[in-house]
């Protein structure tokens, strides 16, 4: 049982990217698929935050708690975490910037019926 | 490709990378393990410059380049957004109408935007002492404006946060992070180095030499940057509409001529 209470947490991120990218895949509506692609990054977050994780400790903030009097948690991937939420935002923005275009020049959101270039 | 093809290359695509993952976690260290090198030393590293909040010491001093690129990323997709986002020629705007709002909602949209402004200002200025940071109370800060949008209406709105100067001071922010990086350098370490300022008393708002500074300049740069972002979006909904779709939006009928272009 332990054993796998090891493993959970990865196993858990790795479940979450395949369903975001089945979404990705499979996905008919082109805001669909950017929601599709922020589930994928999500999967990042839980990866990094349990790949930082310590038994039994606390947030790596001593403002309220001397120095060395408990545990804390790797501050190093909270940070990345943290990078990867700017960056996962800017992209949904920017991706769904460019649907609000296609939807307007193409009248449509289906990936399927964007078959071909257009100026 | 059709459908049923595509979904069979999915599938074994994604068994393939499924397998490659699962084997991958089963050789990853255990799940809450008591082996955490980087961590240890970067709280070590934060504890000897006197930042209470080790992830704002990883943010803003030992990642501070990387939070450099960060921002640059940010700042590249607001101006992407915005030229995405821009009114085009076969385009106009036709301002927006006055909107009826529940009064239970104008008076707690009302209310709490203070509080939340407040507390998006908060949590930049504590962005060294407790958790938060430039990133989150930029974002707090930038959404409590745009309660007013939910409390009043979007002509309310447009008259607290002309676009101008935020985009300015989104530009000024990123300017404001690089010279603090190049002060570090002319002041004999390395670039964005956390040697030029005095560290301070432990858990005070100036303790931490740099990094106050550069979350300040942070926040300010997330904050504008959201709300140009939002504005772009809010813009394409409310404002803009193709030639021809006059009626819809007016009731009297006379058409409205671009402002000011």
């Amino acid at each position: 049982m332990t054993a796998v209470l090891h493993v959970l947490p990865y196993l858990v991120a790795a479940w979450v990217f395949l369903a975001g990218a089945y979404g990705l895949a499979t996905s008919r509506n082109l805001i669909h698929a950017v929601g599709c692609l922020s589930v994928c990054q999500a999967a990042t977050y839980v990866l990094l935050l349990a790949v930082g994780y310590r038994d039994g400790a606390t947030a790596p903030v001593f403002s309220d708690m001397a120095p060395g009097t408990r545990p804390v948690v790797d501050p190093v991937v909270q940070a990345l975490a943290l990078t990867d939420v700017v960056v996962g935002a800017t992209v949904t923005a920017l991706l769904l910037a460019l649907v609000v275009q296609v939807a307007k020049r193409h009248g449509t959101v289906d990936p399927d019926e964007l078959t071909e270039l257009r100026g | 490709m059709n459908p049923r093809t595509r979904l069979w290359l999915v599938a074994t695509g994604g068994a393939g990378l499924a397998a490659l993952l699962v084997a991958a976690c089963l050789r990853l260290p255990d799940f809450g393990g008591d082996r955490h090198p980087y961590g240890d030393r970067a709280v070590r590293a934060s504890l000897e410059r006197h930042v209470a909040n080790t992830v704002a010491s990883v943010n803003f001093d030992q990642r501070a380049f990387d939070t450099l690129g960060e921002l640059t990323i940010l700042f590249a997709a607001v101006l992407g957004c915005m030229v995405l986002l821009r009114q085009t020629r076969d385009e106009h705007r036709a301002p927006p109408e006055p909107a009826d709002v529940a009064l239970p909602v104008r008076r707690y949209a009302l209310l709490v935007l203070p509080v939340a402004l407040l507390t998006g200002l908060y949590v930049v200025a504590h962005g060294q002492l407790s958790p938060g940071g430039g990133f989150q109370g930029g974002v707090v800060a930038a959404t409590a404006l745009h309660l007013l949008y939910l409390g009043a209406d979007y002509r309310a709105l447009e008259r607290v946060r002309p676009i101008g100067p935020y985009e300015a001071g989104d530009a000024l922010a990123t300017s404001a992070y690089l010279v603090t990086g190049v002060a570090g350098l002319i002041g004999g370490s390395a670039f964005l180095a956390n040697t030029l300022l005095p560290y301070g008393m432990f858990n005070t708002l100036a303790s931490g030499g740099t990094v106050p500074l550069l979350n300040a300049a942070v926040g300010m740069e997330v904050a504008c940057a959201v709300v140009v972002l939002l504005a772009g979006f809010l813009d394409q909904a409310v404002e803009i509409v193709e030639e021809g779709e006059d009626g819809e939006r007016d009731d009297d009928g006379h058409d409205h001529e671009e402002p000011g272009k």
